[in-house]
């Protein structure tokens, strides 16, 4: 039985008056990789963003119920939402990198949680990159300005950023939606790596990348959790008739 | 037809620009052409002291008036022509001892004088021998400018960092226009406050001597300045693209770090112009200077004395001034070097800036 | 994960050390106009507005400082409204956007817009004094000296290029919130381009034209470098009767009282007053201004 990681039970949330997400209750297994699939609008994106916490961002944003990671309630008030973000990274949609070197851009993290001698920074800068397979593309420029890479170059620097800072769960919002067909099999198969050692939750609208690469998927529709199960079962055999219908294309 | 009249008339805006540039610099030019006569009326009735000649100083009674080498000394008592067509009794007074740089002949060449004293340190433009030294009032100039962007650019940029980056909505829609109000004070209102309470209360505090100087001069400055920095750095750093704030809060920085390593350093060409064009302002301001820096050309790095500065001059003296003086045409110099070093510095602001911008959106 | 104090406390001290330097500006603000406020309150009344100085400026009024500095506006707006408006309309309807032309005229205002005050005085007293002026005195009077010498229309005049960019860039600003649509449809409706600015595109951005009419009058009555040498004047007796008189202007008159005046203690409440009208009528403007630029963006979001 895989070590449960994050535990959500009864989880609602609010824009204001307008309910984006109904009644959530699941268990993500750590070194995984769990799928959300779904149509447009459908919350997906934002139950990811509430498990780092970044829609703490968002103007009257009201949550209600458990999101726990290790056991502990993520939304208790006594928690340092800067030291849950490091423990839980989150990789965009649209690959963000700063408009600083490739080297400074992986340092930041590390730099921004105290490591200032040069030597460890160093290694920490190629562990990261080498563990989001761009090292042997950048290793010989990194004091080049991120901004110049090629579109799925940056978001791998933007993998390498999040791991850098050495969390224990990616979060990862529709990464590869923005790449060319060859970007995206190479962040698939980087992320198949990265579960040796990270669990991941990625959000994703490409329901053959999704079955391609997850362990677990989750299915979601209007802002309620419709399934839930091992992802073979739900492309296979899924016990709701609205996943057979997004799952065999009849909507969405 | 109405296109052509509109054309037009959009055009006058770049012919604007010209035309100042050509008058103001028109008026400056005559004191490098050569020749320009002056009358001198002999004022002092006492002969034989007022000798000076341009070697040394000889004179001891009178003239505070420090040597200046203005070529040959001639013993001149002869007529001098005006040229200006203001007709003088030229025979009038003439001390038999005057004695002036002559250029072959006729009279005291005012020009090339003025010329020569532009490069000095003594401000005296309506004396018998007229000095037109700009150090003092540049130096003035400067230490208003330094005193002023010290004190206002901090202020004005770490305002801008809590209106970008920590503050609520309903905390900005408060600080913002309160702080852009202080754009629409007249700054005769401003020079008036200076003058009258910011004098008084500094001199309390800080105790030193001369009520007017340009530390009091600066301060008022900076308060003027302070919107038009905070303006410009506040836009800057509300520019950089919200996806930037969002990685970093992701990687787990907290709301100061994300605005002090990665907002500030991008929005660093926005708060550099916004500073150049503080310093614009201040360069050029005439009003506060006239009533708040005590209005003495001095040199000395002591910021609490008097200083005059560039903009004040032109201001306190184009008003008594001749038409066609020499006097005049200084003020115009000033004029230009005032209009020259502003243009410059907003060309800066805006070709460095805007090309360092785009650099690094792009990547080098 | 548990709240750390100490690293709490240091970004505690950063945000606020932020706050702080904005609380100082606004307290300078507000310690300034409760100063001017206090010190001049009790000498504005309505014989204050509308009677003459005297003795001296010790006493009485600032009605003809007041009424130069309507008339100054007044002439300044003919000459900049109709003329930064018009600039406006070439920028935005029929220049294209990356031309030469458009660049090159948008550089002027802004360079216009940074030039100090004192330069333009400078140009005013070169240009329209002793160019303009002296010509139409050789050229109507015989040269007799009459308008190559300050007066308030010069002084107007060179007020009204100081304010020019002010106007183009709020009509600019306006012109732009008018949807293309509209232009489109009375294009298609057969009307040519002058029509359709004349009587779609004028009339969807008055709003616009209005708020730098008051943003320019706001700067206009406040300047004092353009016409300390073009124009205006300490003490005349009386109101200014044709273009070519001299006048009286609220901040000359503060200046000069402040700087000048030979019984300062006598005069002090009298330039706290002026100063309050001064400041109290930039303020009605600059917030109607802001009023009416609020209005103007929130039409562009809907």
């Amino acid at each position: 039985m895989a070590i449960e990681k994050i535990h959500t039970e009864n989880m609602f949330l609010h824009y204001g008056t307008k309910m984006a997400l109904n009644n959530i209750s699941m268990q993500i297994p750590e070194k995984k990789v769990t799928a959300f699939i779904g149509p447009s609008g459908c919350g997906k994106s934002t139950f990811l963003r509430s498990l780092n916490r970044m829609n703490d961002l968002i103007d009257g944003v009201k949550i209600e119920g458990n999101i726990l990671i290790d056991g502990i309630n993520i939304y208790d008030k006594n928690i340092d939402v800067v030291t849950l973000r490091k423990k839980v990274g989150m990789v965009f949609q649209k690959s963000n990198p700063f408009a600083k070197s490739i080297y400074e851009n992986v340092a930041y993290g590390p730099r921004i949680n105290g490591v200032k001698d040069k030597k460890q920074l160093d290694e920490i800068v190629e562990t990261a990159l080498k563990n989001a397979a761009i090292w042997d593309e950048v290793k010989d420029r990194l004091g080049d300005s991120a901004m110049g890479l090629s579109g799925g170059q940056q978001q791998r620097l933007c993998i390498a950023r999040t791991l850098a800072v050495n969390p224990e769960i990616v979060l990862m919002d529709e990464p590869a939606s923005a790449l060319d067909p060859l970007s995206t099999s190479k962040i698939e198969e980087l992320i198949v790596q990265l579960k040796e050692n990270y669990t991941i939750v990625i959000v994703t609208h490409n329901m053959q990348q999704a079955a391609r690469i997850s362990d677990n998927t989750a299915f979601f529709y209007l802002g309620e959790l419709i399934e839930y199960d091992k992802t073979r079962k739900i492309f296979t055999n899924p016990e709701k008739k609205q996943t057979e219908d997004y799952i065999t294309g009849r909507f969405g | 037809m109405a296109e052509k009249i509109i054309k037009s008339v959009a055009f006058l805006c770049i012919t604007i620009i010209v035309l100042i540039f050509f008058f103001v610099f028109r008026e400056s030019v005559p004191i490098f052409a050569s020749a320009k006569t002056h009358e001198h009326t002999e004022a002092t009735a006492s002969s034989p002291e007022v000798q000076e000649t341009y070697g040394e100083v000889t004179d001891q009674s009178s003239a505070p008036l420090v040597q200046e080498t203005y070529g040959e000394v001639t013993d001149q008592s002869s007529e001098v022509q005006e040229t200006y067509g203001e007709v003088v009794d030229s025979t009038a007074s003439k001390s038999a001892d005057e004695t002036y740089t002559v250029s072959a002949g006729s009279g005291y060449d005012e020009n090339q004088s003025a010329l020569n004293t532009l490069m000095s340190k003594d401000w005296y433009p309506v004396s018998e021998k007229p000095r037109y030294g700009l150090f003092a009032i540049i130096l003035g100039t400067f230490k208003i400018t330094i005193i002023s962007i010290l004190f206002a650019a901090p202020l004005a940029i770490l305002a801008a960092l809590y209106s970008a980056s920590f503050a609520g909505k309903r905390t900005k829609e408060i600080i913002k226009p309160t702080i852009e109000l202080l754009a629409g004070f007249p700054s005769v209102v401003i020079g008036f406050f200076a003058l009258m309470v910011l004098a008084t209360f500094l001199q309390d505090i800080f105790n030193y001597d001369t009520r007017l100087n340009s530390f009091v001069g600066g301060i008022a400055m900076g308060i003027a300045a302070i919107p038009i920095i905070f303006t410009i750095a506040e836009d800057a750093l509300t520019a950089v693209p919200k996806t930037y704030n969002e990685a970093s809060l992701a990687l787990g920085a907290s709301k100061w770090q994300t605005a002090f390593f990665v907002i500030l350093p991008a929005a660093t060409p926005g708060i550099f112009a916004a500073i150049l064009l503080g310093i614009g302002r201040v360069f050029g301001e005439t009003m506060i200077a006239l009533m708040a820096t005590g209005n003495a050309a001095q040199m000395g790095l002591n910021p609490f004395e008097s200083v005059r500065t560039l903009a004040a001059t032109i201001g306190a003296e184009m008003a008594e001034v001749v038409f066609g003086d020499t006097h005049y045409n200084v003020l115009f110099l000033i004029g230009s070097m005032l209009f020259i070093f502003t243009f410059v510095i907003n060309a800066v602001a805006e070709f460095y800036v805007k090309g360092k911008l785009m650099k690094r959106i792009q990547g080098k | 994960m548990i709240k750390d104090l100490k690293k709490d406390i240091k970004g505690i001290l950063i945000e606020g050390l932020t706050l702080t330097s904005a609380l100082v500006i606004i307290a300078i603000v507000v310690v300034m106009v409760t100063v001017i406020v206090i010190g001049g309150k009790d000498q504005i009344s309505w014989e204050f507005l509308t009677s003459f100085p005297e003795e001296g400026m010790t006493k009485g009024g600032i009605f003809p400082a007041i009424y130069g500095t309507a008339l100054l506006v007044i002439i300044m707006s003919v000459a900049a409204v109709p003329f930064g408006t018009i600039t406006a309309i070439y920028l935005t309807e029929y220049a294209k956007e990356e031309s030469i032309i458009a660049k090159s005229i948008r550089f002027a205002v802004r360079t216009l817009a940074v030039i100090p005050s004192i330069i333009y005085g400078l140009f005013g007293l070169g240009f329209f004094i002793k160019f303009v002026g002296t010509q139409m005195d050789n050229a109507f009077l015989g040269g007799e000296l009459k308008w190559g010498q300050p007066n308030i229309l010069w002084a107007s005049l060179t007020m009204s290029l100081l304010t020019l960019p002010v106007v183009i860039v709020s009509v600019e600003e306006a012109l732009k919130t008018v949807p293309r649509d509209l232009r489109a449809a009375s294009l298609a409706l057969g009307a040519t381009k002058w029509q359709t600015i004349w009587k779609v595109v004028i009339p969807g951005s008055i709003s616009g034209i209005m708020t730098g009419t008051i943003l320019a009058v706001s700067r206009g009555a406040g300047e004092v470098a353009p016409i300390l040498f073009t124009g205006a004047a300490y003490y005349l007796a009386t109101l200014p009767g044709s273009l070519s008189d001299q006048f009286m202007v609220l901040g000359y008159h503060i200046y000069v009282m402040a700087t000048q005046s030979a019984n300062v203690d006598q005069t002090l409440p009298i330039q706290f007053g002026t100063t309050l009208v001064l400041l109290a009528l930039t303020f009605i403007l600059n917030i109607s201004a802001i009023v009416l630029r609020y209005r103007i963006r929130k039409k562009k979001t809907n």
